[in-house]
């Protein structure tokens, strides 16, 4: 029985060591590690406790005052379940018609944009300048945290929704165009042939070769993207860009913490509805 | 496939007429509703700041053109902590994720009632952006590190609750049989067969969580919840737009190196 294990074990010997034979024999079987190479598993486990402990000196935190919000913290937790949607109702009504009409405008013009950067983007279709350019228009776009661009496009455009659409539909077109541009790349190339092979136009190319692969992806990319411009309009109103936001962080400053909870179940539900949505969407699209 | 007659020639159509006339109203429609919505926007915007958008944002870019690299040195220690919030908030948030996880996979889930319970911590996590959970936590606990690092961590467990849990559902049962019919308890089923086909999607799934988080912790300093964001506050509120411009450049490059390690680490596991 071991010399038949022995001769097997010399065919893959990378997989059988003869330590681990050894053990497994004495019923202290292991399996094998997540990281193969025993210097680099100990270095990182070394690295970590290193960062750990830098950490731990380097950070500086008022335990005294974190005691003091503990009651704080219990209130919102408890104010979950007495929510008030009604007090500030007229507020909440207004901030979220703004958030959700800023959501689909921002994401029909960042879609629209991002089509053109997307496939300016794709390196198997681009030309290498349209290539560069399009890929760090993309990285500016993915880099800068929606909030960021939306300080400077308050201070450009000044304050509302428009300077919140314009940030949302900026982000946007990173986020799609990048993908859009990975999934082109990934496309099969034989439908391209064949359809550059009747002699089409390049717009007849894109549309009869490339689109038809890259639809089902780009919807359903789509409607998460609404899903994620919903949640972060909820942020942007805090520098002034419109939208429920604004109406949440004056909530929480006020200590209302029913109102900001009542905004926030809102939130979440729509999340949740959105959801499920794009689930029926995709399956019917697919 | 419908045929349309013109000229008694047959001419082949990709859709009946009704499917026709269904996308059309389907575009109509949406066209409809982005305009009713443009509408909404346009009411609540004031038109008269674009008229000098232009010069406006010509002056900004011109403020900030040199940037101000006088202050760099002073930014070494907030971008230290910015990373720190960063890592230490998606240990956190891994942490508790992990057995969430395990609660809303359906294969694993010990009860359909503690699934649910899972899914809507999950769900709810999801939803709200950190900077909504760092405001939150800087009214309660006070402005610094630890609201950022909660924030965070807050954040991290439903995209990495999420996806592990998509990740346990897509397991092979056959490993899974196999253990249990060895005699092995629930626990031990989990640790020798489940647990070693996630392992590489769980590395992977964490690392780019930590990716998201740097770019996050870099914004969550403009609601205090420190990190380079006070800095580049600060800058903004003083118009020192040359200071900003500087920031920039600096998370700009901390982000890029963090998605290359990210992209490192997940190219070797997966």
């Amino acid at each position: 029985m071991s010399s038949s294990l022995d001769t097997s074990a010399s065919a893959s010997a990378a997989q059988l060591d003869p330590a681990r034979i050894a053990a497994a024999k004495k019923g202290s079987w292991r399996p094998l590690p997540l990281i193969s190479s025993r210097k680099l598993r100990w270095g990182l486990n070394l690295a970590a406790l290193t960062y750990i402990v830098l950490v731990y000196y380097s950070v500086d935190i008022n335990w005294a005052r974190v005691a003091q919000g503990f009651d704080r913290g219990l209130n919102f937790v408890g104010s979950f379940f007495t929510p008030d949607f009604v007090t500030r109702g007229g507020e909440i009504a207004v901030g979220l018609r703004e958030s959700l009409t800023m959501t689909f405008v921002a994401t029909v013009i960042g879609i629209a944009l991002a089509i053109p950067v997307g496939l300016g983007a794709a390196r198997n279709i681009a030309p290498r300048p349209v290539y560069f350019f399009c890929r760090t228009l993309i990285a500016l776009s993915r880099t800068f945290q929606e909030i960021i661009i939306a300080i400077l496009f308050v201070a450009m455009f000044g304050f509302g929704p428009l300077a919140g659409v314009f940030t949302l539909a900026f982000a946007t077109i990173g986020f799609m165009a990048k993908l859009l541009a990975e999934d082109i790349e990934d496309a099969q190339n034989e439908p391209m042939e064949a359809i550059r092979a009747t002699g089409a136009s390049w717009l007849q190319w894109i549309n009869y070769a490339v689109q038809p692969q890259v639809m089902p992806r780009l919807i359903g990319l789509s409607l998460y993207r609404l899903d994620i411009n919903f949640r972060e309009s909820a942020v942007i109103g805090i520098v002034g860009a419109g939208g429920i936001g604004a109406t949440l962080n004056t909530s929480i400053n006020r200590y209302d913490y029913d109102t900001s909870a009542a905004v926030l179940l809102i939130i979440i539900a729509i999340v949740l509805m959105s959801e499920y949505l794009s689930g029926y969407v995709r399956k019917w699209t697919a | 496939m419908p045929v349309k007659y013109t000229d008694n020639q047959p001419i082949w159509m990709q859709r009946t007429p009704r499917q026709q006339y269904a996308i059309w109203l389907g575009w109509f429609l949406g066209v409809m509703l982005f305009l009713l919505c443009f509408k909404v926007i346009s009411d609540n915007t004031i038109w008269e700041f674009l008229t000098d958008a232009h010069v406006q944002a010509a002056s900004l870019i011109g403020r900030m053109v040199p940037p101000d690299w006088s202050i760099t040195g002073s930014l070494m220690l907030p971008l230290w902590d910015t990373i720190n919030i960063a890592t230490v908030g998606t240990i956190l948030g891994t942490i508790i994720a992990f057995p969430l996880a395990f609660l809303a996979a359906r294969n694993t889930t010990p009860h359909p009632a503690l699934r649910a319970f899972a899914l809507g911590v999950i769900v709810s996590s999801r939803s709200i952006n950190a900077l909504i959970w760092a405001i939150l936590l800087v009214t309660m606990i006070g402005p610094g590190l630890l609201a950022g690092m909660i924030a965070i961590a807050l954040r991290s467990i439903g995209f990495v609750g999420k996806l592990l849990y998509e990740a346990i559902e897509e397991i092979q049962p056959t490993p899974v049989e196999a253990i249990t019919s060895t005699g092995a308890g629930n626990m031990q089923v989990l640790a020798w067969s489940v647990l070693p086909q996630i392992m590489p999607a769980f590395a992977g799934i964490t690392v780019y969580r930590w990716d998201i988080n740097i770019r996050e912790s870099t914004t969550l300093g403009l609601v205090g919840a420190g990190g380079i964001g006070l800095q580049m506050n600060a800058a903004i509120n003083n118009l020192a737009w040359g200071q900003v411009a500087t920031v920039f450049v600096l998370i700009f490059s901390t982000v890029i190196v963090s998605e290359w390690v990210s992209a490192k680490v997940r190219h070797a596991v997966i």
